[in-house]
């Protein structure tokens, strides 16, 4: 699959932001730090402002981006439309708990329910993205078991390591935040190698014999229907060269796993003056490791439409 | 709305005969004549006169060789849009541009709601959809919806403009729904199939498989070639005086 820029920004940009907030949500619920006027606004802003540019970005490949309103109208069968409904009604409240919270300085009562219910709406937000891709039966690679907990693992991940990062710069460290936010960039590395292993086995959709309903035999393309690319197979025959995809993986396990593994675990052991330093570094460098993972993501998925031409 | 009807009243489609079927790439022309002036018009050209030539076509006719133990043979595949029972083309829309008739079946696309997010072509697994870049609109066959109805053409005309284009009759439409029609009767008769069945879609195009090939075909019983240099008699002799 063609791998549209907006997109990749806007998974990964919301997919941390709405991670952040939903820890932020659950800190906030269970009283795990206390309210503070400058964390608050500091951390909610830095998410709101992860979930807002993805949102804005994710309106960038649309061909008539002025009509986007109208993707709210069909969340009884879209989940491209339940994400967008999902993304617009967890603002509410996130606006509550950032008043009760964050302004106010209160915890408990109504401000712990709109915790909770902040990081449930986030997650419900985060695994509607996902189910648009895990939705769609012609891709295999994206048509799996693998798919949504992924999301909802690496935006707990890049949430956990976010919130390390403002931690330490607000001189509040916490060892079990930062064991934490380790723990799960290990886990996410893992759950990332599991998938590669399905997709490299998991092929295609269908072959070539259903595709054209004859049966029996081996089915080869010996003519296109045209001569120059057309629409689908620049948007579903992207394919990207292996030894690249190689290497993209490589990259993938650095940026995004071992290294702010390493940086955290550094910081924990010996931090120190530049703990922020250290924490900041292990966001930027997952991060960007996200953003080659989900370029991954599509560059690798496999459409039915290839086994036509030929190119599956 | 995108929630597909339980049941349509019609299920108007395709039986497309890959027994019959060419490859002349008339249903392909007359399809684009048709529709670029359509419902869903402009079928856009891109470059149509340059290098990386582009455009909008609702109707592609592919080439394969397939490989038996009874031998190889070439066929001709027309492949657009299917009308799917359970067209997840539809249901990913988010908003509303892509619905499916409840009263003949037919899967279109409202141009005008329609913001352009291509997800409906990306759920497609046969390649229906086309992206238009010229008018930022998804495009898709609308079995010629502007035909089949129009009260304006003689009643003969009034099919789809690949099936009246066909020069070999390879292409049939009718309601599939009715066990009764003709189409379903050829289905019937020929063993016609749906594409991609594991896929859970439920097209409502059958293709008929080409016919088994025969085993007692004609032989022409022409004699076999004479030699071009013989060795002896008269030819032999008037070879080796003109070789000398």
């Amino acid at each position: 699959m063609h791998p549209a820029y907006s997109v990749i920004f806007f998974t990964t940009a919301t997919g941390a932001g709405y991670g952040l907030i939903a820890l932020l949500g659950l800190l906030a619920a269970f009283g795990l730090v206390q309210p503070d006027l400058w964390f608050g606004f500091t951390s909610f802003g830095l998410a709101s402002c992860l979930i807002a540019a993805g949102l804005l970005s994710s309106t960038g490949h649309l061909g008539h981006p002025e009509r986007a309103w109208r993707a709210f109208s069909q969340w009884r069968s879209s989940w491209l439309s339940r994400e967008g409904v999902a993304a617009v009604l967890t603002f509410v409240p996130i606006g509550l708990l950032v008043l009760g919270w964050v302004v106010l300085g209160r915890s408990g009562g109504w401000v712990a329910a709109v915790g909770i219910l902040t990081a449930l709406c986030a997650a419900i937000t985060v695994s509607s993205t996902a189910m648009i891709y895990a939705s769609l039966k012609p891709i295999a690679q994206w048509h799996s078991r693998f798919t949504l907990p992924g999301y909802l693992l690496y935006s707990a991940t890049s949430g956990l390591v976010l919130l390390s990062a403002i931690m330490q710069a607000f001189g509040r460290p916490s060892a079990a935040w930062m064991i934490a936010a380790i723990l799960f960039t290990l886990a996410s590395w893992g759950w990332k190698l599991a998938t590669w292993r399905h997709n490299d086995g998991a092929g295609m959709a269908a072959d070539l014999n259903s595709a054209t309903g004859l049966a029996g035999g081996t089915v080869r393309s010996v003519e296109w229907p045209h001569t120059e690319q057309n629409y689908l197979m620049k948007e579903m025959g992207f394919r990207v060269a292996r030894k690249h995809q190689q290497k993209l993986r490589t990259i993938v396990q650095l940026a995004a796993f071992a290294l702010p593994a390493g940086l955290l675990l550094i910081d924990l052991l010996f931090g120190g003056g530049i703990s922020t330093l250290l924490a900041s570094l292990a966001v930027v460098s997952q991060l960007s490791g996200l953003l080659v993972e989900r370029w991954l993501f599509f560059a690798e998925a496999k459409h039915t439409i290839t086994l036509y031409y030929g190119l599956a | 709305m995108t929630c597909v009807p339980a049941t349509t009243e019609k299920s108007l489609g395709l039986v497309i005969d890959l027994d019959s079927c060419v490859g002349c790439q008339a249903c392909v022309t007359s399809c684009k004549e048709w529709n670029t002036g359509g419902h869903m018009a402009p079928l856009t050209d891109l470059k149509p006169y340059d290098g990386g030539v582009d455009g909008v076509w609702f109707n592609r006719v592919h080439t394969y060789e397939q490989t038996t133990d009874a031998g190889s043979r070439t066929v001709h595949f027309p492949r657009s849009c299917l009308h799917c029972a359970e067209p997840a083309c539809v249901t990913v829309c988010p908003t509303g541009a892509s619905y499916k008739r409840e009263s003949d079946g037919i899967v279109l696309v409202n141009e005008d709601k329609c913001i352009g997010c291509k997800l409906c072509s990306w759920a497609c697994p046969y390649g229906a959809r086309e992206f238009d870049t010229d008018v930022g609109v998804m495009k898709k066959c609308t079995l010629c919806v502007d035909r089949i109805y129009n009260e304006n053409l003689p009643e003969a005309d009034r099919v789809p403009a690949c099936v009246a284009a066909c020069p070999t009759s390879a292409r049939h439409f009718g309601d599939l729904a009715d066990p009764l029609s003709p189409v379903s009767q050829l289905v019937e008769a020929r063993g016609g199939v749906p594409l991609m069945p594991e896929l859970g879609y439920r097209p409502t195009n059958r293709y008929l498989p080409p016919r088994a090939k025969k085993s007692n075909a004609v032989t022409s019983g022409a004699p076999p070639l004479s030699d071009a240099s013989p060795a002896g008699g008269f030819l032999g002799w008037v070879d080796r005086l003109l070789s000398a």
